[in-house]
């Protein structure tokens, strides 16, 4: 993969469009989305359940595809990429943490961790030398050996986030990842987002809580498929009144 | 109120001074609320007439001190031990400016609304930025809690101005039914022949 210009962004959404089936029962999820993440931004995506938050991650991370418009992680558009280039992509340049932790039950918390390595190619030491220390960044670093079931919640997902920020990966999509943590350790969660997004890395946060959506540095509300940045200032009073 | 309790309660931790008091009250709290120096004297000379607290003569630098007498502990004691009243709400400028806003004709309140979320968001990333850098200090504990206090607000702020939206947006759609049904009865002389 060439390397990219430096502050260009690592993640574009150019008028993406998601519509789920055919014909009258169509349904959008998303219309026209537009959206820049540089390096070093964390930018935050809120709104109703329904409105195609989950949509727009999923088709960040190229696991799903726009009927209309284009994605580019670090500059590539996905819709040019083979099965196989798009499934290498997504291993080593994005991370995902989803509400659900999606951890393999049957592999231990560093090898759950070194999973998206291995399969990238990384020898198996190399690959979990990298996941201790991901799961010591996270301080969980004494569960290395543990299982998934055998851990708390909130531990799970700190494996996950490890899981997720192993290797060099420069972007995050994560999925309400506080859900099931109380709320000191759901800000420690996202404290550690923060601080990946300030070594470099871009990320884009969905949560309907705007405490979390505070840790970002900007803020967009999906409505109905549509996307409104309020963030922007307004400065000129006289419209409210028409 | 909450000045006189304040003062009453860093008094019970020891003799302290004027500016001292000031100082300590700003540091734990963050500035948020700041005191002046001239409240404080005031404040300290009322809790002097009422008997909660005594001059305790100058310190080495010349400071006049004061000093907590037992039933300005007890007090203490007491204020810490009941819960503070809701009984009064504060007046909110935001509650007061919409409850006026949404009568007003034309005026565009769901763009109002949108407006001051987008600027109660900024505030919340501003405290979180605050807190993050408050975390790792042990010392800083009192100003987190001031801190997680201000974004609690801030969000639930956010979330009553989302309910708002929704509400206003409802009242719209009923008002516009309304007025439909009200022009009914004109129409209504084709429903009659048809019936």
């Amino acid at each position: 993969m060439s390397t990219p210009r430096a502050g260009a962004p690592v993640l574009e959404l150019r008028g993406v469009s998601r519509v789920h089936g055919a014909g009258p029962g169509a349904v959008t999820a998303l219309a026209g989305v537009a959206l820049d993440v540089p390096p070093g931004q964390l930018v935050a995506v809120m709104g109703p359940s329904g409105s195609g938050k989950s949509t727009l991650l999923h088709l960040a991370g190229g696991l799903d595809s726009p009927t209309s418009g284009e994605v580019l992680v670090e500059g590539t558009p996905l819709s040019g990429l083979s099965r196989k280039a798009l499934a290498r992509l997504r291993r080593r340049s994005v991370g995902y943490v989803f509400q659900d932790f999606n951890l393999v039950p049957a592999l231990t918390a560093v090898e759950n961790v070194a999973l998206p390595l291995e399969l990238d190619g990384v020898r198996v030491r190399e690959a979990q030398r990298s996941a201790q220390s991901a799961l010591e960044e996270l301080e969980v670093g004494e569960l290395a050996d543990r299982y998934p079931d055998d851990v708390s919640g909130g531990q799970r997902q700190r494996i996950a986030i490890a899981r997720a920020l192993v290797g060099p990966r420069r972007l995050v999509l994560a999925d309400e990842p506080t859900g099931a943590l109380d709320s000191e350790t759901g800000e420690q969660v996202l404290r550690l987002l923060r601080r990946r997004v300030d070594a470099g890395a871009s990320a884009v946060l969905v949560t309907h809580e705007a405490r979390h959506a505070a840790w970002a540095d900007r803020v967009v509300f999906l409505a109905d498929g549509r996307l409104v940045d309020e963030s922007a200032r307004v400065d000129d009073p006289s419209v409210l009144l028409s | 109120m909450t000045v006189r309790q304040s003062l009453l309660a860093m008094l019970d931790e020891g003799p302290k001074y004027g500016a001292q008091l000031r100082a300590e009250f700003e540091q734990r709290t963050g500035a948020t609320w700041p005191l002046n120096v001239g409240q404080v004297y005031t404040t300290l000379a009322r809790l002097e007439r009422d008997g909660l607290v005594v001059s305790d003569g100058e310190d080495d630098a010349g400071h006049g001190t004061y000093r907590i007498t037992e039933q300005g502990s007890r007090a203490v004691a007491v204020w810490f031990a009941q819960p503070v009243e809701r009984d009064a709400p504060q007046r909110d400028e935001l509650a007061i400016k919409l409850a006026l806003a949404v009568m007003v004709p034309g005026l565009d309140v769901r763009a109002l609304v949108r407006r001051q979320r987008a600027a109660t968001l900024r505030a919340l990333q501003d405290y979180t930025r605050l807190k993050d850098r408050a975390m790792d200090d042990p010392d800083e504990l009192p100003w987190l809690l001031v801190l997680d206090s201000l974004v609690y607000a801030a969000e639930a702020e956010v979330r009553w101005l989302d309910h708002v939206e929704t509400r206003v947006a409802r009242a719209a759609e009923q008002r516009t039914r309304r007025a439909r049904a009200a022009e009914a009865p004109q129409a209504s002389p084709v429903a009659e022949r048809v019936r």
